[in-house]
């Protein structure tokens, strides 16, 4: 048994009910909870370690053997994400701790970025739909409460849309959960896997699957985007930065494993409607990226640029364009959070939101606006930096595949991410400051070491790609090759 | 017996799709919490409403009952149940802030 697995779900859960009685020490909380961080990213490193050495690693829990039992499943996917979203978090506690103010602190603000960081984990692992969709209302509930939490009247009325609209998308992971029990008669995503390849996937199957590509579409925001700009806007920095670097993640991970796990058999149906998705996904979020000159309404649209980018990796289909998609998918964890941060600060110094209505900011805090300026590279994916390997391959999986409609707006999205970035740039950044010395607001160590500790790793994931790339090939490989997952999870006697 | 349930099922949704659609804010939650309960019904329905004893091993029964969908369920009613209670109490933070609980009020606030 590999009880480790359970790990990176288990010390947030443990650490959020601890913190939830500790709520009036504040440096007690802050001092745990970065504790709880560092040994999450230690417990998932070594993890994954252990899966380059012995394989995918499982957990039964109460040593039922699968197809029966609850399990935890880690293979080099999963796990990437896992110490991606460990160390994200760790760095956004650190800018919350000179950012969030006490009111936050005492009303449970760890708890619940715990509880929350522990459904991601938990979605990421588990190796049943059902335990996914308990992990998911793990995360959202938190997501809940971390949104609505200050209680200002635009974060109440956007939770509003936000709590409607998931619950619609829960009811249609439930109505999918119940016609594939009824259908096929498992829940194992491994044992689902085989059954479908005997009884082949009919039409009656392909349209269950077009049910969850509904539900984890609104989750990832693919298409069905409608409620994030919104709600993404409204909650405090922090919060923002963790939701744009998480929570679309996790909808994009249930996307992937499900349509290559389970429902592969009919890509001409499945695969072809991801990518007219993702198509307009990119178009969508360009538009809305250009359009607006509220900071935060452009950045919550460059998450949906992300979105699609990522998920025309997986329209595409080929060995190379999952490596791509998963180097773009840690890559956008690290950048939206840095660039959610930054965006955060700007609006933290000047006290405005509009982008006309801000000036000269690289004359007063430099150090912010060479951040902002190699976050932009990043993003569009400049050389050096950890954009350009993602976008390179997902190019070359859609040229080698043919998809060229896909690949043209994949790479002029990308120019639209760097005009919108480039708009913020220009407008906020560059010109005459307009705030004189007696009023310049100091920026916090607090809040600069953190963006500094992301634009580091998204430099060193850019120039340390060749440390990278065995994991994610043998993440891409697993993807590509089901039986690796479905003999690691059915026929092993670990 | 699995007819007239997808039936109920049916009917439920349909009761929950009014409800969603209306302006009142009450209703709206109201219409998730029914929706979620005929998701549940449908979970129950579609794993098989079969005739058998209770699945524990001693019964020494011919037939059991299939334990999965009632476990499912059980999580699920908790999990809608916690969510529902969350947007009661959302509900009413954004009435006393806003002094309003129509829809149609709430659209278009830009920032305080």
């Amino acid at each position: 048994m590999n009880n480790i697995i359970a790990m990176p779900m288990i010390i947030p859960l443990l650490t959020g009910i601890i913190l939830v009685f500790l709520r009036h020490y504040t440096k007690t909380q802050r001092v745990l909870s970065i504790l709880s961080s560092i040994a999450t990213v230690a417990v998932s490193l070594v993890i994954l370690y252990q899966i380059q050495q012995e394989g995918i690693l499982r957990l039964d829990f109460g040593g039922w053997i699968p197809p029966y039992g609850i399990l935890f499943v880690a293979d080099s996917f999963s796990m990437l994400l896992v110490v991606t979203t460990s160390i994200v978090t760790g760095i956004l506690l650190i800018y919350a701790f000179s950012s969030i103010g006490q009111q936050f602190e005492h009303m449970f603000f760890y708890p619940f970025v715990f509880f929350l960081v522990a459904g991601v984990n938990g979605s990421f692992l588990t190796g049943d739909l059902f335990n996914l969709f308990v992990c998911f209302e793990v995360m959202l509930l938190s997501s809940y409460v971390l949104i609505t939490m200050g209680g200002r009247k635009v974060q109440l009325i956007e939770s509003i849309k936000y709590v409607t609209i998931n619950v619609l998308s829960s009811w249609f992971f439930l109505m999918g959960i119940a016609y594939l029990y009824g259908t096929i008669g498992t829940l194992n995503m491994a044992h689902l896997s085989v059954r479908i390849a005997e009884v082949g996937q009919g039409p009656l199957l392909t349209v269950i699957s077009l049910i969850f590509l509904i539900v984890f579409s609104l989750k990832a925001g693919l298409l069905l985007y409608f409620w994030l700009p919104g709600s993404y806007s409204a909650p405090p920095t922090v919060i923002a930065a963790l939701f744009g670097a998480l929570l679309t993640k996790v909808g994009m991970y249930a996307l992937f494993r499900v349509f290559t796990l389970i429902f592969y058999h009919e890509p001409i149906i499945t695969h072809t409607a991801i990518g007219v998705m993702a198509i307009l996904t990119m178009i969508g979020g360009s538009v809305g990226a250009l359009a607006y000159n509220d900071i935060r309404k452009i950045v919550s649209y460059n998450v949906v640029i992300a979105v699609g980018f990522i998920l025309a990796g997986l329209a595409i289909s080929s060995e190379i364009a999952f490596q791509g998609a998963i180097f773009y998918l840690i890559h956008d964890m690290i950048v939206k959070a840095l660039l959610f941060l930054l965006a955060g600060t700007m609006i933290y110094l000047t006290g405005k939101t509009k982008i006309e209505e801000m000036s000269g900011l690289i004359r007063n805090y430099p150090a912010l606006g060479w951040l902002f300026f190699i976050t932009m590279l990043s993003l569009a994916g400049i050389p050096p930096l950890s954009g350009f390997i993602g976008k390179v391959f997902i190019g070359q999986g859609a040229i080698e595949s043919g998809s060229f409609a896909l690949l043209i707006v994949a790479f002029a999205s990308g120019i639209s991410v760097l005009y919108s970035l480039l708009r913020i740039f220009l407008n906020c950044f560059w010109g005459e400051t307009i705030i004189n010395e007696d009023d310049d607001v100091p920026l916090k160590k607090g809040m600069l070491v953190p963006c500094i500790l992301f634009a580091i790793m998204t430099v060193a994931i850019g120039i340390g790609v060749e440390g990278l790339a065995p994991y994610v090939s043998d993440a891409a490989r697993t993807l590509m090759n089901p039986e690796i997952y479905i003999e690691a999870v059915l026929q092993g006697n670990r | 017996m699995e007819t007239l349930m997808t039936i109920l099922v049916g009917f439920l949704v349909m009761i929950a799709v009014y409800l969603l659609l209306s302006r009142n804010l009450i209703r709206v939650i109201l219409g998730t919490a029914v929706l979620s309960h005929a998701a549940h019904l449908l979970l129950m329905t579609m794993g098989g409403l079969k005739k058998g004893s209770a699945p524990l091993l001693g019964e020494n029964a011919e037939s059991y009952t299939d334990a999965l969908p009632q476990a499912l369920i059980l999580t699920a009613i908790v999990i809608s149940f916690a969510v529902t209670a969350f947007l009661l109490v959302l509900a009413y933070r954004t009435y006393k802030k806003t002094g309003t609980d129509n829809l149609q009020e709430l659209r278009g606030f830009e920032d305080e």
